[in-house]
């Protein structure tokens, strides 16, 4: 009896069971289950956009998308100390813990693990866009309504413009690099390399495939981009042209700062304004693409919170700023310093040093106390409130600005492209200057309109907004001699370093697990 | 059962016998004698065989035997199940034979996949442990029971906290980055692997290590084959005790121990650290040293106090049904202050037959619940590092009346350390874990086949763990976000359904087959609820999403052993395992083994040789999956959502986000081909006895998380199956028994292992140029370890420190080794592995009259560790992090002097060899103390000593890595049994 309902239980078993190896997750999602609404996609777009923000999709980063713990300090602190460190703006107290003191002085090799975070964090976002568009071909988006398809292309277009982005900055800080496209199965393939003037001439092509696809300037929906995002990138890249490509392109760069500037962007009238936890709103005048934070909403350790906290050093007050306590991490160097008349802010509101209890020479790097401290970041509101959340900020960071749009244009003339006057570059640039100074007595002239100049205001108006390395690339000013700051190569007083640090290294893990990638010269 | 075959085989025995016939000579004498165990209790059957003849006969009832001895025969051999051999020369007429049932017993039965086996009849390597050979004293966990017991098996306490379970590794384990655990089957029921939230590192203490009978470990691959995808880190075989005898019998044991504290590291002294910061530091700094000498380790780090007392009960119901009831409840402190664990137990087994024991069950339902207070271990490293100079108690109401470091607004501040007391008394996390493992077997004998048996066992684990974290909002740690007080819960679920049929024939004791083909069914459940963050004042603080994850193994298998004289033997077993977690392409595998032996001690050549009792060689092969360390759904294009702290904005909304997950479609096991071989060897009937093992062992498809091509998924790196590496090793084990006198009675054993693993391959690209993945505890920024091509996993990846003439390193001068003219990470050069190479195990147990005492000692030799805690708090930067607080310093700065962390020098790589003494215990038997008590009272030390010429806290630590690690105590017991 028995032993016939155990071989009626073992036969019964057998025969049902099998199914049972197709386990789906049930709280979890699925590429079938996710790509069936606008919504969903609109939620996918999303993280596109926030994978430059945030690290991970739970509080502070929480559930990090990288199991790496460099790229869990996300894509923009990471961009930051890439694009920052390394030059005359910064001094990093926790080099050594961080493990960016190869960083601070150019000593960086191929294992670095910045170097490695920058890299994967920018293919990530690469790989994150790709899927995206892989899953909204015109085939894979025909059942939706005509409205919704209307929709979807212009998602499609953001994606691209996202992945541009991205691309800029590993066409910019590694130049020849893996090449992937929604033309690629997701998974186990090996992507060819692509050299670093092809990959330009994609980006840029790229970027005017999609700029008319994108919503007219000052239309779009905040937290996404325009096409004056687009114009700004392609900018940016026509005036890096010489470097990414050997050949100079200033009448196109030109070409995209008048589009932008005839777009209906102003200049914000108070500086600090930009850069305050109320500064969502200046995406209504001045800023072309920002990269959202949020007390509540968009949280991250990195980004504009390590922004905010990191200058607060020694004698200055959290609260001065919108938090809660300090991190005593990021302080400048007295080259950045003398770029200002003064040290206090008096005539140019933009160089208010925090020099109480702080040295201005920087004898020991990993000491708070020396290197002049300065704000720029708070997460203070326009009526000098503020909300936080244990440090947490409100404070987007300014990816595009019109004053960034003006001083290039000023470059771009200056270095003889066509399509602009000198008369406007002073008038834009004096634009700048007077909102520095609160009135006309910084002004300058043809005359004084250099590009020494042009690179010092850069410094001026732009530092820690991730343009300085490649702005000191560009003047040629970055490696070699020809200028020094503290602890530039190591040394107190700055030494000169090899031009191979005008890109980074390909990261040893990508060259063992791609046989197509070829190491930068030099490394 | 077992007696009916042994009924058969002397009954074929005498059939044999008698018809080679037997001559009686002329002259011979008559003896007759009694046989009894050391307990002068009676033997019935006792086999008394004339040596060098084939008479022989068998005891009766009261244990006395008659037997003829030819002319010239004057030896007689007595055999019994279970007891050793026994050569005895007759003097007189008479004798009294005792036979011994401590030694090392061929006939022991061991508990193997789906099935036991006798010792002699075993074809792999496996090492069975019974209680009676169990480590005493304080055993907080089933694993620590065997510590040091077998080669090959190393099991190492995580630390010193009483919930810090223990790491588990059979032959090192065959996996690189995927799991290393061996799986455990605890009567038949595989476990759950990994823990529960609110016991993640110690699942395995729910079981009472009171109700276990013996633990068998199954190290080659042909033994654990049969365990197919589980199996390659080899797998432990766990069986608790039964009901046995007519009378009801009361065990009941209680221990009470004392855990002595011991300090993390060696800090400067008050004093010591004044003058260092009076010499060096800057006004600033100095105005910092406060007037107090604490001794915050001290604070921390207190005795502790622990009991375990168990209750068990065996017998028979109404006099027919055998039963075992059990009950335990253990309760240990640990020395950091506020850490502690409970676990009452319960378990029944009852073991009922029907039919004329053709129909056994057995009903087995064990179950646990557990109570842990974790202590907030960062007060470890805040013990070391806080400032010495300060108080305990600030004598103000603020962050708990606690001494903190404040910033400029007063408020602790960012980057500085908390009072490590502070630490401890202002957090509670608690939890509270209950499991209950059971199965039900149904083993069935044909009646119109006897010789076939069916066997069924279902069987469940369950368990549910909740816990809360409190903290409060004035304390220092929570003052930034208001305090804590929230809460969280698991449920797992694992559901098995085991059947097999098992036939054995036995062919006039010339051919004996045994085979079983059987089938499984395995389903896990994981379930977790959303969880609520909130800080101290009830205001949202995050959030976290549910879990509900399931996978499923089917499995069918089949196992043939053959035995030809008893002395040929050949096994071969064969697992096909499909598991949920891969592609339908991928998820089915087949895993073989075959496995030869020979006993070579039954061929005539050695059949009357007086010195070797044993000799039988064995070799086998197997193929064993690994299949742990990989996500339920890693092969599924899975997308998460994420929670509304990381929408993003577009116009006037908050996004959720979807977020696509790593995945890898082509996910497979990993596979491990191995190869053993092994001689059992034993010498004066077994009192010297052992076995030497060598193996060597190929892991293919490694589950590595490796760089995958850049844009190619969704992280840099991805769990796929990549590496290749290679161990082999050897084993050597020798049981002694010096001396066995009916008084006096001493054992002595040795164990030796040594292993060597080496990578082959790591990459996806085969033969591509890196200097390796980054690997271990991550060292500023990256892991302090690295796996290479063609070395031994996890070297530790550093800088070759230089020396002065005295021998102080030099800071930031390295060896240019590669001789560039620059120091830079091409001078990175791998160092020593923390693996051990040799391994051995030594313990000995004498017993003298009614005294009993022994001691385990173990020593790994070859094995280094990087000292974080000294390499983190003994350079000068280190004093001072922000501007409100200093830190102590290590006394090694006193010699190094640094100024700034040499994170990657090799000084801070030391040679971490060691001998420890695990245990060391003495008891006495008072024997009957009263009208039916028997009691025997222990005296027990743990972590008696340990001799090192590592610097640092323990050389014994996790991953070959140091850091803030808690000290593991050295224990006194005292244990006192009681029998009714």
């Amino acid at each position: 009896m028995k032993k016939i309902l155990s071989l009626i239980l073992i036969v019964s078993l057998l025969a049902s069971c099998t199914k049972d190896l197709n386990q789906v997750p049930s709280v979890e999602a699925t590429s079938e289950s996710v790509y069936t609404s606008l919504a969903n996609y609109k939620s996918v777009l999303a993280k596109l956009y926030s994978s430059f923000a945030v690290a991970g999709i739970e509080k502070g980063d929480g559930n990090a998308d990288m199991a790496s713990s460099t790229a869990s300090w996300g894509y923009l602190r990471v961009y930051f100390n890439l694009q920052e460190i390394p030059t005359d703006e910064v001094v990093y107290t926790w080099a050594g813990g961080d493990n960016l003191t190869n960083i601070q002085y150019m000593t960086w090799g191929a294992s670095d693990t910045w170097v490695s975070a920058m890299y994967y964090r920018i293919y990530y976002t690469v790989a994150l866009c790709n899927e995206f568009l892989r899953n909204a071909t015109d085939e894979k988006i025909a059942s939706f309504s005509a409205a919704d398809q209307a929709s979807l292309k212009v998602f499609r277009a953001e994606a691209r413009f996202l992945r541009a982005l991205a691309y800029t900055h590993a066409m910019d800080l590694y130049g020849n690099v893996p090449f992937v496209t929604e033309a690629d199965k997701a998974g186990a393939f090996i992507p060819p390399r692509i050299k670093r003037a092809d990959l330009y001439a994609y980006i840029q092509s790229e970027l005017q495939a999609v700029e008319e696809v994108l919503p007219a300037p000052l239309q779009n929906e905040y937290g996404r981009v325009s096409r004056a995002a687009a114009w700004t990138l392609l900018a940016r890249n026509y005036l890096n042209a010489a470097v990414y490509t050997g050949t100079a392109d200033y009448t196109n760069c030109l070409t995209y700062c008048n589009k932008v500037i005839a777009g209906g962007y102003t200049l914000e009238p108070v500086y600090k304004k930009l850069f305050n936890g109320d500064n969502d709103k200046r995406t209504k005048n001045e800023i072309i693409f920002p990269i959202e934070a949020d007390v509540t909403h968009t949280t991250t350790w990195g980004a504009t919170t390590y922004l905010v906290n990191g200058p607060i050093v020694g004698s200055m007050k959290a609260a001065d700023y919108g938090v809660v306590s300090g991190w005593n991490s990021i302080r400048t160097l007295r080259e950045f310093v003398s770029y200002f008349p003064d040290q206090t802010g008096t005539a140019d509101k933009r160089g208010d040093f925090w020099t109480n209890g702080q040295t201005l020479n920087v004898d020991d790097p990993s000491s708070s106390s020396q290197g002049y401290s300065i704000v720029k970041f708070t997460n203070l509101n326009d009526d000098g409130s503020y909300t936080t959340d244990g440090g947490l900020v409100n404070t987007d960071f300014p990816m595009f600005r019109l004053a960034d749009v003006y001083l290039m244009y000023a470059e771009a003339v200056l270095r003889g492209g066509s399509g602009g006057t000198v008369g406007d570059a002073v008038n834009y640039v004096n634009l700048i200057r007077e909102r520095a100074y609160l009135n006309k007595t910084g002004d300058i002239n043809a005359s004084t309109l250099t590009l020494d100049f042009i690179l010092a205001e850069r410094a001026r108006e732009l530092f820690w907004e991730c343009t300085r390395r490649t702005d000191l690339i560009r003047f040629g000013r970055f490696t070699g001699g020809n200028y020094l700051w503290q602890w530039k190569g190591g040394t107190v007083n700055g030494v000169a370093v090899d031009a191979k640090y005008n890109l980074y290294p390909i990261p040893t893990t990508d060259l063992a697990s791609n046989p197509n990638l070829i190491q930068n010269t030099g490394y | 059962m077992k007696k009916s075959i042994f009924r058969k085989f002397l009954f074929c025995l005498c059939m044999v016998m008698s018809s080679l016939g037997v001559y009686a000579q002329e002259q011979s004498r008559t003896v007759k004698g009694t046989v009894t165990d050391e307990g002068g209790k009676a033997l019935e059957r006792v086999s008394v065989l004339v040596s060098g003849t084939t008479t022989s006969t068998l005891t009766n009832a009261s244990g006395g035997f008659t037997v003829q001895l030819p002319p010239g025969k004057d030896v007689l051999e007595f055999t019994y199940v279970g007891a050793a051999k026994k050569m005895v020369k007759v003097e007189g007429d008479t004798l009294h034979v005792v036979m011994t049932f401590e030694d090392k017993k061929l006939d022991e039965i061991v508990v193997i996949g789906y099935g036991t086996k006798t010792k002699k009849d075993m074809t792999g390597s496996a090492v069975s442990i019974s209680s009676k050979e169990f480590n005493p004293g304080l055993v907080g966990s089933s694993e620590q029971l065997i510590s040091g017991k077998s080669s090959g098996v190393q099991i190492m306490t995580n630390g010193g906290s009483p919930t810090a379970g223990s790491t588990i590794r059979i032959r090192g384990g065959a996996s690189l980055s995927a799991s290393n655990a061996p799986l455990i089957v605890l009567d038949g029921v595989p476990l759950e692997t990994g823990g529960i939230s609110g016991n993640s590192s110690n699942f395995l203490s729910m079981i009472n290590p009171n109700d276990i009978e013996s633990i068998t470990v199954l190290k080659d691959a042909a033994s654990t084959a049969i365990y197919g995808s589980r199996a390659s880190n080899g797998v432990m075989m766990i069986t608790t005790k039964k009901g046995k005898g007519d009378q009801l019998k009361i065990n009941f044991s209680t221990v009470v121990t004392l855990q002595q504290r011991k300090n993390v590291a060696d800090m400067m002294s008050p004093a010591q650290f004044r003058s260092v910061i009076n010499a060096e530091g800057t006004d600033a700094q100095k105005a910092l040293l406060g007037s107090a000498n604490t001794d915050w380790q001290k604070e921390v780090f207190k005795n502790a106090m622990g009991t375990d007392n168990n209750l068990g009960v065996t017998g028979k119901i109404a006099k027919a049904i055998p039963f075992r009831a059990s009950a335990g409840y253990y309760n240990q402190h640990g020395n950091l202050q506020t850490d502690k664990t409970q676990r009452f137990t319960g378990s029944l087994v009852v073991t009922p037959s029907f039919f004329d024991k053709h129909l056994n069950l057995t009903l087995n339902l064990k179950g646990a619940a557990n109570n842990n207070r974790f202590a907030n271990t960062d007060a470890i490293w805040n013990s070391v590092a806080f400032n010495p100079t300060q108080p305990v108690y600030s004598g103000k109401s603020a962050f708990g009346g606690f001494y903190e470091s404040l910033d400029n607004s007063g408020i602790p501040a960012t980057g500085a350390n908390r009072n490590p007391v502070g630490l401890l008394e202002q957090e509670t996390r608690k939890s509270d874990v209950y499991r209950s493992i059971g199965n039900f077997d149904v083993d069935y004998r044909f009646h119109f086949l006897p010789d076939l048996k069916a066997h069924v066992t279902v069987g469940y684990d369950y368990s549910k763990g909740e816990g809360s974290v409190w903290i409060p909002a004035t304390s220092a740690n929570g003052y930034n976000v208001g305090g804590s007080n929230n809460s969280y819960s698991q449920t797992l679920k694992n559901k098995l359904f085991t059947g097999y049929l098992n036939y054995s024939k036995n062919i006039n004791n010339v051919h004996r087959f045994d085979a079983t083909a059987g089938y499984d069914y395995q389903h896990w459940s994981a379930k977790a609820p959303a969880i609520t963050y909130y800080n101290e004042k009830g205001q949202l603080q995050s959030t976290a999403k549910a879990s509900d994850e399931r996978h499923v193994l089917l499995s069918y298998y089949g196992r043939v052993n053959y035995t030809l004289f008893s002395k040929y033997m050949i096994t071969g077993t064969v697992r096909r395992d499909g598991t949920s977690r891969f592609s339908p392409e991928n998820r089915w595998g087949t895993f073989p083994s075959v496995a030869v032996a020979w006993n070579v001690i039954d061929e005539n050549f050695l059949k009357y040789n007086k010195v070797l009792s044993n000799l039988k060689l064995r070799a086998s092969y197997g193929v064993t999956g690994q299949q742990d360390g990989i996500g339920n759904y890693s092969y599924m294009s899975v997308y998460q959502q994420g929670n509304s702290y990381a929408n993003y904005r577009f116009g006037d909304e908050y996004l959720y986000v979807y977020r696509p997950s790593v995945y890898v479609y082509d996910l497979k096991w990993e596979t491990t081909k191995a190869f053993n071989y092994g001689v059992d060897f034993g010498f004066l009937n077994n009192r010297i006895a052992g076995s030497v093992e060598y193996y060597t062992r190929k892991t293919y498809d490694l589950l590595a998380n490796v760089s995958v091509p850049a844009g190619t998924n969704f992280d840099q790196t991805a769990t796929t199956n990549v590496g290749n590496i290679e161990s082999h090793g050897f084993e050597f084990q020798l049981n002694t028994t010096p001396i066995s006198q009916r008084d006096f009675k001493l054992d002595v054993n040795f164990n030796a292992t040594n292993q060597y693993t080496k990578v082959t391959n790591i990459t996806l690209v085969k033969g591509a140029t890196t200097v390796g993945t980054y690997a271990g505890p991550a060292v500023a920024g990256r892991g302090i370890q690295i796996l290479t091509p063609g070395y031994q996993p996890n070297m530790f990846y550093v800088y070759k420190q230089v020396y002065d003439a005295a021998g102080k390193p030099l800071e930031g001068v390295y060896a240019d080794l590669n001789k560039d003219g620059v120091i830079n990470e091409q001078d990175l050069y791998r160092y020593h592995s923390p693996a051990a190479t040799w391994m051995l195990g030594f313990n000995t147990q004498a017993t003298y009259k009614k005294w009993s005492a022994g001691f385990t000692m173990r020593a790994n030799i070859g094995n280094y560790v990087y000292n974080n805690t000294k390499m983190g708090l003994s350079a000068w930067e280190t004093v001072q992090y922000v501007d409100a607080a200093l830190n102590n310093l290590h006394k090694d700065y006193l010699h190094t002097g640094f100024k700034t962390r040499q994170y990657y020098s090799d000084y801070y790589v030391e040679n971490a060899s060691f001998l420890r003494m695990d245990n060391m215990s003495v008891a006495y038997n008072f024997g009957k103390v009263a009208k039916h008590v028997n009691m025997r009272i222990g005296a027990i030390a743990q972590n008696v000593f340990t001799i090192t010429k590592y610097s640092g806290q323990d050389p014994e630590v996790t991953n070959g890595f140091e850091s803030a690690f808690y000290p593991r105590p050295r224990t006194y017991s005292i244990n006192i049994n009681l029998e009714f």
